[in-house]
């Protein structure tokens, strides 16, 4: 009889149970709805042995990539292990440096991280020593870059951004724990065409995301929309325009919603001036990134213009209050 | 062969999500009813409800559906609503080319959700 090995602790599963059954018939709580594989409420993630691909039937190919399997469907014929789907690692890493990108965002850059894995575009909490913890993308490339990095937008009387802005130093160490997120690149179908979108530090995850896509040969066309409110909230312009000109799929519209009018640069709201450069979004995968009511407002009009629910990725950079509570 | 099967499983039912939702999210009657803020969630919503009119397979009983509407109710949800989810399911069906008689099927699978999801006792066979 296989068994189950779930959070350190072994169960026994019977023959054609599935792992929430088993699971509940010993007294642990996993949530769960439908119980037929369509609400993805059990997801569990595994970390070893192999369970049947039924137990994957739906699951988002980000979370697919990521070990996440159905509990209500997976029912194994092999030893498994796993665990909760949302249990996070902790991390330790050092600053390797805090640059700034423009007036208000910091580039900051970790390095001897421990082992820690992720798809660009994915985020990951921060813990600061008092305790309080906060979600950042990940704007680097496991593959090309020696870093971890991030860009943290400076809130007045924020608490952790006024720590990265004007105390944190390179040589101190940090503490994280991650990663989360399922807005990341899947390679596969590489001719389809990517929109990209954010506004703010919310070119963070994008900017992975780009780089991530391009590094794996995608060679459909790739339009990345970044806004601010004024021409000094964008950044990374330069090292756009040199992807831009290295790569011919690739097509960077820098927006800002208050003029002047400069060359390069539209001006205008950012979702309105996406639609009119893309007016067509079927077949189109999509990401879009940074402040929540844009966000939520571009996964409604990406769908109406065409995407498909299903290719539309999502990542809205909520305050702390209202984020997913951190296990401690 | 099952009904959800006839009409191409799973790969069906993700394709119809789209074409039917995005019919409602257009629809004045009813928008107001599926503006969950978190598309996400309301992706899965209408992925659970098309398998089930598609006579897939689901664990949803008449109490579930009660349960999950009664708030809904609460704030005014009527048969004009639910004649509305259905016109437009039928639309979207008809785009994607299902058989007439096949439609006729799926239409009388969400019928017999209607007292459920209006939180009342059947009605009397005698009504139209
Ligand atoms: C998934 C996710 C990814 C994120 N990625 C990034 C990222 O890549 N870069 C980045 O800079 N941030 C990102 N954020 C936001 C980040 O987690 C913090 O919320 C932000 O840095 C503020 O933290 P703080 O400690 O400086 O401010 P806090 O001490 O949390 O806030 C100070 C005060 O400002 C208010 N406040 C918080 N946010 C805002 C806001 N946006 N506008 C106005 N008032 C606000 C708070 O309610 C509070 O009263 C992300 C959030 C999420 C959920």
């Amino acid at each position: 009889m296989p068994r189950l090995n779930f959070e350190g602790r072994d169960y026994a599963l019977e023959t054609g149970e599935s792992v929430l059954e088993c699971l509940e018939r010993h007294g642990v709580a996993l949530t769960s709805s439908c119980r037929s594989g369509v609400c993805h409420s059990c997801l569990i993630r595994v970390l070893e042995g192999a369970p049947p691909p039924a137990a994957q039937k739906g699951v988002k190919e980000t979370l697919r990539a990521q070990g996440y399997y159905l509990a209500c469907c997976c029912r194994p014929d092999a030893d498994l292990k796993a665990e909760r789907g949302a249990a996070q690692q902790r991390y330790r890493a050092i600053i390797e440096s805090v640059h700034p990108l423009n007036a208000t965002v910091a580039r900051l850059r970790l390095t001897e991280t421990n082992g820690f894995t992720y798809f660009p575009g994915q985020f990951l909490n921060l813990v600061h020593a008092s305790g309080q913890v906060r979600s950042y993308s990940i704007a680097s490339v496991p593959r090309e870059d020696a870093w971890l990095e991030l860009h943290v937008g400076l809130l007045p009387g924020g608490c952790i951004s006024t720590w990265v802005h004007h105390e944190a130093a390179a040589g101190e160490s940090v503490e994280f724990l991650g990663p989360q997120g399922n807005c990341f690149y899947v390679p596969g179908r590489s001719e389809q065409p990517l929109l990209l979108l954010g506004t703010g530090t919310g070119l963070a995850p994008l900017y992975g995301i780009l780089r991530d896509a391009l590094g794996q040969g995608h060679t459909g066309p790739i339009h990345l929309f970044h806004g601010s409110v004024r021409r000094d909230g964008l950044y990374l312009v330069e090292a756009l325009r040199a992807l831009e000109a290295e790569w011919p799929q690739f097509h960077y519209h820098p927006c800002v919603l208050e003029g002047p009018a400069e060359e390069d640069i539209a001006v205008g709201a950012i979702d309105q001036l996406a639609l009119e450069r893309v007016p067509s979004l079927k077949g189109f995968r999509v990401f879009l990134c940074g402040h929540p009511d844009l966000v939520r407002q571009m996964q409604r009009k990406t769908f109406l213009a065409g995407a498909s629910l299903s290719d539309i990725y999502a990542d809205a950079f909520l305050p702390a209050a209202a984020a997913a509570s951190t296990p401690s | 062969m099952s009904l959800f099967e006839e009409l191409g499983g799973e790969a069906a039912v993700d394709a119809a999500v789209d074409v039917f939702y995005r019919h409602v999210l257009a629809d004045e009657r009813i928008a107001h009813w599926f503006e969950d803020v978190d598309m996400e969630r309301q992706a899965s919503k209408q992925k659970a409800f098309m398998t089930m009119a598609f006579g897939g397979p689901h664990h949803y009983t008449g109490l579930d559906m009660r349960k999950g509407h009664t708030h809904l109710v609460a704030r005014g949800l009527n048969d004009l609503h639910f004649d509305a989810v259905v016109e437009n399911l039928v639309t979207s069906l008809n785009e994607l080319e299902v058989a007439p008689d096949k439609v006729a099927q799926v239409v009388a699978l969400v019928e017999t959700l209607r007292d459920d999801v209006l939180s009342r006792t059947p009605a009397p066979a005698t009504e139209a």
